[in-house]
């Protein structure tokens, strides 16, 4: 993957073994590149461990891996996607992120220029969540055996009084919310992969959501479930959540939101799009007398405008999530099995 | 979505159900054949068979080209892949299909083999020509449908002069496989599956067009109706059979006229002409060996067949005991008949094709049927 | 069965290749298996190729004879007393 051409600041050349080899090289690449744009007082320290100021509160701690293909997609890349996804897991807990740390695993001839717009990217995403990342690690493998870049991140939050969210926690009768439409991070991953491509204004909806999530535990302190569902999509995170609670849930395929070109390109290959991946939504389980509350909480934010109450927790022996078919049936939506492939029947 | 979504209309859908509740006799059953499993995927998907009266059943048939690959031809394939160094181009839904040991090409992979998902023939030829100095071999897969673009395949590698392309052939005939699902006996112990009609394939008449159906119906007494892939077009469909079934006429009748003809896609229809003829006979996993039922590539375009390029090793394929996928495929047993249904065998581990391909009955029965599963699990105690 | 999608031809391209669209969706597909084809036209699309025109007006017309099938069954139930109607709502 190479950068874009004309990319302001294009620097030139590739990461090599001495890029990784803890000398003056190393230590160049992380002053330049890293902490030039990801400055902050605790990174500026220079200590290998960052020491930190944390509000009072229970803590929230999180890890994630980042592996992609392609690097860069339309609506981010590899660097901001990293930096939300990990904001995300903490704030799904109902936390206040506070702080992250970044690892840095550089496959051999990786581009320079590509290294610093993904640092650029995930420097902004930090800068635009109000959470700085404050310690970080670079590693370099031989040419062959990475995928360019992998990232890997920690993610610390602070939880708020009287807030206790969890997936065990759905009940029946409980309202099932979804904070807008599905799959557009998916179909925008898909429209750039090798032999798939196609052209497509669909972004990927790759976004932190700790502020939307603030507003609707201010509100709501009581809400029962969140998460945000990633890989395996809108399906396999009901699923998960129904397994770990113990209760069955039913949606409304009418109410489910889904753009038409997000529509058009599963249909185009197959795929459905109850299982394709979101970067920038979350599914919100709560009391059903909270729920309209909660609606107009989300819809007032940005990241919330297309939120709707898409279903409803019941009692199911078998753990199922079961759709209404928009055209008057019934069906059972299972957990994916492996990974969605585009097929041809 | 022009021409999509009109074709899932709820409101419709209630008006073609009343319609098939008021034509339907109560005093007879009606056991309609999907041959296709686009229509099982759309009669499960949609949820067709909660609008229609408990008296009309539908019968999966074997219209699924990934489930009616026989074993062997798989594992002929796994070893293309690892044993002769090519680069294997292959459709995704054959990607985590088992094989004998259930070695899928997925697993292949694991293991080292070059093998490469293309959503296009197109992109195999595109494989090919960036990697000349590798053999690129194209496993091609399908029914009458996926046939054209392979054959369009070859004619463009060999009009480019690439020498590094070939395709293992596995395409196959759908109006053989049906007068064989009508014609053939029950095993010994199987009930012999009833059908009152088929639904005919959709995509596939749209190359060949619905006269070659003309025969069997004639033969076999038994309506076809050429149905589109839509629910809406299912019902309709369903409800145009029982229609033929009432009057006693077993005809065949094109519901899907926005795409289909009596005659296809005459320029497709050459295409293939040119570059394959039909083989001797071909084995259906499920149905056994069915005479005049597949395609091979000619003798002219040698070059370009795979199974004359590399040497394949015979070999003893073999499929997971008591996988009832061949009775399946025949419409003589449910998934849930299986032993394996649901505890050994399930989407994440298959045991047989028909639980790996979104179409596969095991697999819709999975992911859709459980729903009815009480019902169902009755009946197979 | 044979994923196919009608989608509709935005542009025709050098080498029997088209671009068709679907909801905003742009695809490259071959058209080497149609006779002729036009900017306009809904081709049916399956593994990347136009495998055939879709009639608009057979589309228009199957609609209608599903509207149909309902009302005349409709009418009969009416006829006979036990119109469905008033339970359904």
């Amino acid at each position: 993957m190479s950068g874009k051409p004309g990319a302001p600041e294009a620097r030139a050349g590739a990461v090599d073994m001495t890029h990784g080899g803890g000398g003056r090289a190393m230590a160049e690449l992380i002053r330049d590149l890293f902490q030039r744009h990801l400055k902050n007082p605790a990174l500026d320290q220079g200590h290998d461990a960052a020491v930190l100021d944390v509000p009072p509160g229970r803590l929230v701690l999180t890890t994630d891996a980042h592996v992609i293909s392609p690097l860069f997609f339309p609506g981010g890349d590899i660097g901001s996607l990293s930096v939300h996804g990990t904001l995300n897991d903490v704030a799904m807990a109902g936390a206040r992120p506070v702080s992250l740390t970044a690892s840095f695993i550089l496959e051999e001839g990786f581009p320079l220029g590509d290294l610093e717009r993904i640092a650029m990217s995930m420097a902004r995403a930090a800068e635009e969540a109000g959470v700085p990342v404050v310690a970080g690690d670079t590693k370099v493998v031989e040419r062959g055996k990475g995928d360019g870049v992998f990232i890997s991140t920690a993610g610390l939050g602070v939880l708020p009084e009287g807030v206790a969210i969890s997936p065990a926690s759905a009940r029946p009768g409980q309202a099932v919310l979804l904070s807008g439409p599905i799959g557009d991070h998916g179909v925008a991953i898909l429209s750039k992969r090798e032999n798939l491509e196609f052209e497509t204004e669909i972004r990927s909806d790759s976004a932190a959501l700790h502020g939307l999530v603030a507003n609707m535990t201010d509100a709501v302190p009581g809400i029962a479930v969140l998460r945000d569902p990633t890989r395996g999509g809108l399906a396999t995170a009901l699923n998960e959540i129904a397994q770990v609670s113990g209760v069955g849930v039913v949606l409304e395929e009418d109410a489910i939101p889904l753009r038409p070109g997000v529509a058009a390109a599963c249909e185009l290959l197959g795929l459905d799009p109850l299982y394709a991946a979101n970067e920038g939504k979350l599914i919100c389980i709560c009391e059903a007398s909270d729920a309209d509350t909660l609606l107009a909480v989300m819809r007032a934010h940005p990241l919330g405008s297309e939120s709707a109450r898409i279903g409803f927790v019941v009692e199911d022996a078998g753990h199922l999530v079961v759709m209404r078919t928009g055209f008057g049936g019934e069906r059972v939506v299972d957990w994916l099995s492996g990974e969605q492939l585009p097929r041809i029947c | 979505m022009k021409y999509i979504t009109e074709f899932r209309d709820g409101k419709l859908a209630r008006k073609l159900a009343r319609a098939i509740e008021r034509e339907a006799d109560p005093g007879r059953r009606y056991h309609l054949m999907e041959f296709c499993g686009g229509h099982t995927h759309a009669i499960f998907r949609y949820g067709v068979q909660d609008l229609v009266p408990e008296n009309v059943q539908f019968v999966h048939g074997p219209g699924c080209p990934v489930c009616v690959l026989p074993v062997r031809r798989l594992d002929d394939a796994v070893e293309l892949a690892l044993g002769h160094d090519v680069i294997l181009t292959t459709y995704g839904d054959m990607m985590r299909v088992p094989g004998t040991k259930q070695k899928s090409l997925i697993r292949a992979k694991a293991e080292g083999a070059d093998i490469r998902m293309v959503y296009s023939t197109q992109d195999a030829l595109k494989i090919a020509r960036d990697n000349p100095d590798r053999q690129v071999v194209f496993f091609a897969i399908g029914f009458e449908t996926t046939t054209p673009p392979t054959a369009v395949a070859i004619l463009q590698a060999r009009h480019e002069g690439l020498t590094n392309f070939s395709v293992f052939c596995n395409h196959v005939l759908t109006p053989p496989a049906i007068a064989h699902i009508v014609n053939a006996p029950a095993e010994p112990g199987e009930t012999p599956v009833r059908i009152d009609g088929f639904l005919g394939p959709s995509h596939v008449s749209s190359v060949i067009g619905w006269a070659p159906y003309e025969p069997a119906a004639r033969d076999f007494q038994k309506p076809v109706v050429i149905a589109g892939f839509e629910p809406l077009d299912v019902m309709q469909s369903a409800l145009m059979l029982i229609r033929q079934i009432n009057e006693g006429r077993h005809e065949v009748e094109n519901q899907y006229t926005r795409v289909v003809t009596r005659d296809g896609n005459r320029k497709a229809q050459t295409l293939v002409a040119e570059v394959m003829e039909v083989r001797d006979a071909f084995e259906w996993r499920g149905l056994g060996t069915v005479p005049e039922s597949a395609l091979k590539i000619r003798a002219a375009y040698e070059t370009f067949d795979a199974e004359s390029r590399f040497a394949l090793t015979p070999k003893q394929s073999r499929e997971v005991k008591s996988c009832e996928c061949p009775a399946i495929l025949r419409g003589v047993k449910k998934p849930t008949e299986c032993r394996l249904f649901g505890t050994v065998c399930t989407p994440e581990n298959p045991m047989g094709a028909c639980m790996v391909s979104s179409e596969g009955a095991c697999a819709a029965y999975w992911t859709y049927g459980r729903k009815r599963g009480e019902a169902v699990r009755e009946t197979a105690a | 069965m044979c994923l196919a999608i009608p989608a509709r031809v935005i542009s025709l391209e050098s080498g029997d290749m088209a671009i068709v669209a679907l909801e905003g969706i742009k695809k490259p597909v071959s058209t080497a298996l149609l006779e002729e084809v036009t900017v306009g036209d809904y081709v049916l699309v399956h593994v990347g190729y136009a495998l055939h025109k879709l009639s608009e007006e057979e589309a228009e017309r199957t609609l209608q004879l599903m509207a149909e099938a309902g009302v005349l069954a409709e009418e009969l139930e009416e006829m006979a007393g036990t119109s469905l109607e008033g339970a359904e709502r």
